[in-house]
Formats: C-alpha cells, sequence, structure tokens
C-alpha cells in the first residue's frame, strides 16, 4: 500500500488555491449523471450532501437517526473557531494554522491545518448567511469567546448550543436539496458494508432499521462521514447510537486506519455516578473562561467547599501554567486533573472530580451575567447531580470526548481506497494527537461545505467508471454477508446482554488505553479483548428477529466491531513507544510530567492496513514534515 | 425504590397494542429515568422478553431522539426537561408510572414508544431554510443584527424537535415546531426575502401531514422542553394573514425575492 498524501506543491499560502484551480471540473451537464452516497448527515455529511446536491449531483444520504437533525454533532456546546480577527487581537489564518500544529503536539499533516484555518472564514459567512443565530454584541456585530489553546478569542458561539445551530443550518440546507430532489435522503438506515467493486468503492450495503431488509446501493463513489469511536470506551460523551461500524467496516475493505489511539479525553464533564451509568454528560470547555479549577490541597480532605479557605486550595492549573492557566489545552488539563484524583485530592463522595468553581466571576459579574453566559449548562448540571452550581462549585472529571484518529486520508480527502472519501471525525487528519476546542465544528463543515465538493470532481473526472448495477457480484456477496453476521448475532442466544460486554470492554480500555498508557498495560489489553470477543460470540443474548425494528441487534452488530476495533487501538498505542498530545505513555514524560515526543522515531502517521481476519494488520508510515511550524515542545506555562 | 411500570406495547408492524406491567423493584434515585429503563431491558432480555423500544441517544437533552409520554406528560412531570434528563429523584417509592408513545395521527407508532416523527422533516421541506448557496455568502459582519433580535431568533430556534408538542395538544398540532422555525428565520434580515412564501408553504405542508389545528389551548408551551414560547404561534399567525392577503410581498420584501 501506498501513501501518497497528493499535497501540493508551492508556499503553503498558496497550495490550495492552486490544487482548486489544478483540480479537473466537472462540465455542468454531466454531474447529474455522477451518484454519490454520503453516509452520515452530521456536519460534515450534511453540509457534504447540500452542497453536492446544490452542484447537480445525484446525492443518496444515509442515516441512522429518523431524522438527519438528530447527529450527534447536536450535542457540541461550546463553539466554532475562525481566524476572522473581528476582536483584533491579532489574530490570523497563520495564527489559527500555528495554534492547530502545535496544540495536535506535531502529529498532522501541515498543509491541511493551513487549509482549514484558511476556509474557517468562508465557514462563519456561510452560518450566517443560513440563519445561524450566533451570539452578538450590542452593536449588532458577532462576539467571540476564548478557548483551550488558544490567547485569542476567535470563538463564535450560539450559547451552549452552537453544534445544534450549525447542524440545524446545514440540516436546513439539506432539507432544501430534498426537496428540490437533487438528494435522496435514507432515515433509519444502517451502513453495513462498503461494496468494491474493481479496487474502488462503488457503493454500500444498508439495513433497514424498521423493516430490517438488507439492500445495495451503487454509486460513482461514496463519502463517509461517520463520526468517531469514543464509545469504544462505552462510557463517554458521545450519543449512545455513535460508533465504529462504518469506518471499520471500511476498514476490512481496504481503507487504511490512521492513529486510531489519538483519542481525547475531555476536561471537563461530570463524574460518574453509580455502576448504571449509560453515558457521561459534557459540561462546555467554555465554562474554564469563568470558572476557576481547585482541590483541596490536602489528599483526604473531607470538608465541604465552602470551609476550605483559600490558603488551602489548590488551583493547579493556574499554579503549573500561568500563562495559559484554567484555559490549558484538554489534554494537558485532563492528565493533571487524573494526577490530583489519583493523588486522594478528588472531591465528591466518590473522590472521583476536581472542582470548577463560579465563586470569583459570579462576584465580579454578577450571576446574571454568569446564567447569560452558561445558564443551560448550569440547568443541565443541576437536574444530573442535584447541586445548584451558583451555589456550590461544579464536580468534574475527564471523559473520552473526540477520537483525532481516523480513517487515513490524502490531500483530497480520499481514503486509500480509491472512491471512498471520508470526511470530518471519521478521517484522521487535521487535529494532530490532540484537538483543540471549537475546532471539531469547524473540520465538519470546512470537509463538507468547503473542501469535499470540489476534491470529488478530480476523482470523478479521472476516473471514467460508469455506474454499476446493484446486482453485480460483489453487491450480492457484500449482502449475504451482512445477512449472515446478523443471523449468527441473533443465532448465539447466550446469557449475556449486549451492554454487559460493552461494559467490559470499555473497562478494560479505559484501564488500559486512557488518559495514561503503558506497555505493560497495553499488552494486557491485547490479551484481555480477544477473551472478551471470543465470550461475545459464544455467550451473547440478542432478542428478537432481523426482519422487525431491533434496537439490541443493532447494538450487536456495533458492540462486534467494537471488540475487533479495540485491538487495533491498543496495537497502535503500543507502536507508538512516545508521549504526545492526548497518546500519554507513562513511559515517556518530562521530570515534570509533561509529554515527551520522540521526532527521532514518531514524526509520522501510523496506517493500518487489515491483511484478513486473524492476521496482524500491515503499519504502513507517512512521514511528517514541519517546514512552518517548527518541531518543538509544547509549553503553556 | 420500588416502582410499578405499565408500558405501552406495540409489535413492530402492529397497528394495536396494549398495556403491560413491570415491577422495579430497586430503582435508584440518582438514575436518569433511561437508565431504569436499561437496567429493566436488560432483565427482560435475560429472561428471554422482548425488551422494550424507546429512542434516545444523547442523553443531554438536545438531540430530540427521545420522548414519552410518562404519567400522562410529555417527557413527565418535570417542566422544561427532556425524558433522558429527567431522573428518579422525581419520583417516590409506590409509584405507579404509565408510559406512552406520542400520540398523533401524524406520526404513527412503529414500535412499543419509538413513533415515525418524519413529517416535521417534511415540513422543514417545505420553506424551513435560507435559500443560500455554499460559498455564495457576503461577510458575516457586513449586516449587523441588533441583538435582542439575535436572542429572539435563538429563543425560537431552541427547538429540538421532539414532538413533545404535538404530543401534548388535544388536537395534536405542530403549530409550536412550525412557529418557532418561521419565528427563528423570520426575526433575522437574512430570513426576510422568503419570509412570507415560507409561512404559507410550512403551514400548508403541515396541514397535509395530518397535524390538527391551533386552538390555543396552550398545552404544547407547558410540555415543551425548551420552553418554546407561545408568543411564536401569534407571530406566526400574523405573518400569515400578511402572507394570505397578500401584502406581505410588497410592505416586506420590496427587493422582490422567492415570494
Amino acid at each position: 500500500m501506498e501513501l501518497r498524501s497528493r499535497v501540493p506543491d508551492g508556499p503553503i499560502e498558496q497550495k490550495w488555491d492552486k490544487h482548486r484551480f489544478d483540480l479537473k471540473l466537472v462540465n455542468p451537464a454531466n454531474k447529474r449523471k455522477y451518484e454519490i452516497i454520503v453516509v452520515g448527515s452530521g456536519l460534515a455529511g450534511a453540509a457534504a450532501a447540500a452542497t453536492l446536491g446544490e452542484l447537480g449531483y445525484k446525492v443518496k444520504c444515509f442515516t441512522y437517526h429518523d431524522s438527519p437533525r438528530r447527529a450527534h454533532s447536536i450535542a457540541a456546546q461550546g463553539g466554532i473557531n475562525a481566524a476572522k480577527n473581528y476582536q483584533n487581537d491579532g489574530d490570523s489564518i497563520y495564527r489559527l494554522f500555528y495554534d492547530t500544529v502545535k496544540g495536535g503536539d506535531f502529529r498532522a499533516r501541515e498543509a491541511n491545518v493551513y487549509r482549514l484555518a484558511q476556509v474557517s472564514l468562508n465557514i462563519i459567512d456561510q452560518c450566517v448567511a443560513q440563519g445561524v443565530p450566533f451570539a452578538r454584541e450590542y452593536g449588532g456585530l458577532l462576539a467571540n469567546r476564548s478557548f483551550g489553546g488558544a490567547q485569542v478569542s476567535r470563538t463564535f458561539y450560539a450559547r451552549g448550543q452552537t453544534g445544534q445551530q450549525l447542524l440545524l443550518g446545514a440540516y436546513s440546507a439539506l432539507e432544501r436539496q430534498i426537496a428540490a430532489g437533487t438528494v435522496t435522503m435514507y432515515p433509519r438506515s444502517e451502513m453495513l458494508d462498503v461494496i468494491v467493486v474493481d479496487g474502488h468503492a462503488r457503493g454500500i450495503v444498508v439495513r433497514d432499521m424498521v423493516t430490517g431488509k438488507i439492500s445495495s446501493h451503487m454509486a460513482n463513489a461514496v463519502a463517509l462521514g461517520t463520526g468517531g469511536y469514543s464509545n469504544v470506551f462505552f462510557l463517554s460523551t458521545n450519543a449512545k447510537a455513535c460508533n465504529v461500524t462504518a469506518t471499520w467496516r471500511a476498514y476490512r475493505r481496504g481503507a487504511a486506519f490512521a492513529n486510531p489511539c489519538f483519542t481525547q479525553i475531555h476536561p471537563t464533564c461530570i463524574p460518574q455516578a453509580g455502576d448504571y451509568q449509560s453515558k457521561l454528560t459534557l459540561m462546555s470547555e467554555s465554562l474554564r473562561n469563568d470558572g476557576r479549577i481547585w482541590v483541596p490541597q490536602q489528599p483526604g480532605d473531607t470538608r465541604a467547599a465552602k470551609d476550605i479557605p483559600d490558603a488551602e486550595r489548590d488551583y493547579y492549573l493556574e499554579r503549573i501554567y500561568p500563562s495559559f492557566g484554567n484555559l490549558s489545552p484538554r489534554d494537558v488539563s485532563s492528565r493533571r486533573a487524573k494526577e490530583m484524583v489519583d493523588n486522594g485530592q478528588g472531591v465528591g463522595v466518590e473522590k472521583n472530580g476536581v472542582y470548577l468553581d463560579f465563586q470569583d466571576a459570579i462576584q465580579r459579574l454578577g450571576q446574571h451575567v454568569i446564567a447569560e453566559r452558561y445558564g443551560n449548562l448550569f440547568d443541565m448540571y443541576q437536574q444530573i447531580t442535584g447541586e445548584n452550581p451558583y451555589q456550590v462549585p461544579m464536580r468534574i472529571y475527564p471523559a473520552p470526548h473526540y477520537t483525532m484518529g481516523g480513517l487515513w486520508v490524502d490531500y483530497n480527502l480520499m481514503s486509500t481506497l480509491p472512491g471512498l472519501f471520508v470526511i470530518g471525525e471519521a478521517n484522521f487528519s487535521d487535529h494532530g494527537a490532540n484537538r483543540l476546542g471549537a475546532s471539531a465544528l469547524m473540520q465538519g463543515l470546512a470537509d463538507g461545505y468547503f473542501v469535499l465538493p470540489y476534491t470529488i470532481g478530480e476523482y470523478l473526472t479521472s476516473n471514467k467508471a460508469g455506474s454499476v448495477a446493484a446486482d453485480v457480484p460483489e453487491a450480492k456477496a457484500a449482502e449475504a454477508q451482512a445477512a449472515e453476521t446478523t443471523q449468527r448475532l441473533l443465532g448465539v442466544n447466550g446469557k449475556r446482554t449486549v451492554d454487559v460486554f460493552h461494559r467490559e470492554l470499555g473497562r478494560v480500555m479505559w484501564n488500559e488505553c486512557g488518559m495514561a498508557r503503558n506497555a505493560t498495560g497495553l499488552k494486557r489489553a491485547l490479551a484481555e479483548i480477544p477473551r472478551i470477543r471470543e465470550e461475545f460470540w459464544t455467550d451473547v443474548r440478542v432478542p428478537g428477529s432481523g426482519l422487525e425494528l431491533n434496537q439490541e441487534l443493532e447494538k450487536a452488530g456495533r458492540v462486534a466491531d467494537f471488540l475487533e476495533f479495540a485491538e487495533l487501538m491498543c496495537l497502535d498505542a503500543l507502536g507508538r513507544d512516545e508521549s504526545c498530545g492526548g497518546h500519554f505513555r507513562e513511559e515517556h514524560q518530562t521530570p515534570d510530567g509533561e509529554a515527551k515526543r520522540d521526532d527521532e522515531q514518531f514524526a509520522h502517521v501510523a496506517a493500518w492496513a487489515y491483511q484478513g481476519p486473524n492476521a496482524t494488520p500491515a503499519l504502513h508510515k507517512e512521514p511528517l514534515a514541519f517546514e512552518y511550524v517548527h518541531l518543538a515542545t509544547r509549553s503553556y506555562k | 425504590m420500588r416502582l410499578t411500570l405499565h408500558v405501552w406495547r406495540q409489535a413492530s408492524g402492529s397497528p394495536s397494542g396494549r398495556f403491560e406491567r413491570y415491577d422495579m423493584p430497586d430503582a435508584d434515585e440518582h438514575m436518569s429515568f433511561l437508565e431504569m429503563l436499561d437496567v429493566l431491558n436488560n432483565r427482560l432480555i435475560e429472561q428471554g422478553k422482548d425488551p422494550i423500544a424507546f429512542e434516545h441517544d444523547c442523553r443531554e437533552g438536545i438531540c430530540g431522539s427521545c420522548g414519552m409520554v410518562i404519567n400522562g406528560r410529555p417527557h413527565g412531570p418535570v417542566q422544561r426537561v427532556t425524558a433522558c434528563q429527567l431522573h428518579m429523584r422525581s419520583f417516590k417509592d409506590g409509584d405507579d408510572i404509565w408510559l406512552e408513545p406520542w400520540r398523533a395521527r401524524a406520526f404513527p407508532v412503529l414500535k412499543d414508544l419509538v413513533v415515525d416523527r418524519s413529517a416535521f422533516d417534511r415540513i422543514i421541506q417545505a420553506g424551513g431554510y435560507i435559500s443560500i448557496r455554499t460559498g455564495a455568502a457576503p461577510d458575516a459582519n457586513a449586516v449587523p443584527i441588533p441583538k435582542r433580535d439575535a436572542d429572539s431568533a435563538m429563543d425560537a430556534a431552541a427547538c429540538i424537535g421532539c414532538g413533545a408538542c404535538v404530543a401534548a395538544c388535544p388536537n395534536g398540532s405542530a403549530m409550536l415546531f412550525t412557529a418557532a422555525k418561521i419565528s427563528h428565520l423570520g426575526l433575522l434580515p437574512q430570513g426576510q426575502p422568503e419570509r412570507f412564501s415560507r409561512v404559507l408553504d410550512m403551514v400548508g405542508t403541515m396541514d397535509e401531514e395530518g397535524f390538527g389545528s391551533c386552538t390555543n389551548h396552550g398545552s404544547c408551551e407547558a410540555a415543551c422542553p425548551k420552553g418554546i414560547s407561545l408568543d411564536f404561534i401569534a407571530r406566526l399567525n400574523r405573518d400569515l394573514i400578511r402572507a394570505t392577503l397578500g401584502k406581505g410581498m410588497e410592505v416586506e420584501a420590496p427587493a422582490g425575492g422567492a415570494g
């Protein structure tokens, strides 16, 4: 397998413009002859489907939700970055590029990141024109807030519901195209496989989640915008249905999986409350603008927060990172919180959290200002915990939140399987080993609105593959395989439910491949995972039949894929014998506990290629060059 | 706490259903309502029974997937809270809990507590958007928008499309849902060119989809987990009257538009 990144030549500022000019155009009259499948209807998928439909392509868009508006992008709270420099505080495309490469701990591809920073400007324009009600100042202009890992205010937001408003914007653009007949929407449809004909992705196999019917859909190209895999940990901030199935099955058909061990643990989530807990709830990072994070200085201190005098509190982020303080990047903040809790300084009944305290901000600004900024988050916190955060500090702890790894893509966002494009969180491309806050929404919309619609044309014109009938042998074989897997899941008829296995896998992954990793633990996980998988296939119980709405069956298929994927994740984490960003190998740290990169050996993308059911995957490396942002130790002190 | 659940069970593809009784002897007050159902479902599976189908996804009150009528109230007893954000501390030992799907002509039941809400998508398709081509937008700060208008638009745009308003309405009307979208876009300068065609098309589709009429009953606002105000329905009605009388286009959109 050859990893050709197809990054254009020339100065970084000119690469994208030059590339857009060099890309072949598709004659408007020919566009309607090309069919494109988009899987997923989140920010990336909905934006891509809408834009491709608008350009005249025949688009089919698939989602497992009942409506495209339910995609998990909707839950993003804090905001979206753009280098508008509306605050006149020194921001620029170059600074956003610089912050993102540095924030990613030098494991992202420079050219992609620069392009992302460039199109960030167009995204905000586009969203405002669509009617996204961003926060505004009294003069009527757009407001900004700051976010972790940056010293400028470049984050645009709509209260604590930015993801919702951006997704509803993309959703409305998509619905407009559906009404115009350029996009056909397939809700409640789960992708189960990619159909490969003559080495190119030519379609997908889909299960209708209401009738259970399995069928094939063919196209000239396929784009996956199917999100990330944080639910491999069972407990994460992701929605319950988020899964790795689409990308994993594409991997098994020939798309390389890049940097699967790069996962982001978000520092501000509500700590776990009991064994029955089904998911973790994020409290937006934007809270760190006004909240101060602290723990009691004395381990085992059981006093209530208000009874601990200031002198006996450790505002540890402000202490260790005076320049960034409470706005230190996510990986750094998460790790320090873990350190405090591990050291016995945790707070709450279970001693499994740290305080995020708003008393100073409330005194300085008044409760009404805090309520206006974060009201819905405070309400949500109170609803979940039963505590009033205006009166007592919030308790927070890190939780799996986002995955930087994903299917490998070139500069055109095409995977190593020709004709298969990957957009948004599902690809690996822009965030390196750690994503900065408010950058996921930016990347999803950049890929969907402004990158894929250009680059896919190049593939379509240079591969004049005609349309393929849905009854080609490759499609029939993939359908039969999907049906067989369904039958196998239903036929085990064991004793334990799908959730039991998922929780067990999650426990192993959180303990051995979570916030801190080491070789011994990863080897332990690599022995445990196949055991759980084997037990799953001999003892899982999936009730009902395949020909009805069967939520347990849907879940079982996804967990079966997580049970395979988890192994690749640990293999990658073991192989990357350095610390970088969210990947913290305990063997590699500085004396004061910071991540220690090994640029000599690991300044590369690790892309894994499937070699068959029981074979070790093959590792391919894409070297990373840093010509503009020079390799340096990240410091937020 | 010990609870008795009475849950509406309706098989996939079946036109009718009935209540079934389940004992829940050990619910914890810190569980969310859906976690309580998870525990029950895992037990049902272990006993070889069919688990209760219900929709849910984000479990943070924003995706709008979840929704069921709990003791006669959409999303249950706590105001401004979705079923997924409801916690068991809102119930007490010995309670009987009745669970039903949204009941409305436009929302056919698919299975148990799961209904088909695709009629909402078709209302949006009729005009719940601003016709802007990707890449055609002017600079985001080119048109200042008074903060008050932007805030009101955001109040309306906060709708999560869960359908509680329809379930709560004795007429099964989708007025609050439709009014929220019409107000969100109609309050912004970008939404003006299509303002009056939008209200005609969306209300027309709402009627075609089998939703009932609005009689200003107000239960929609009371049931809405996001507190979308009834005032938006008044706003929709004003726009609808102007659009129907044909004056809207001349008064509000002199530069033309999709009228």
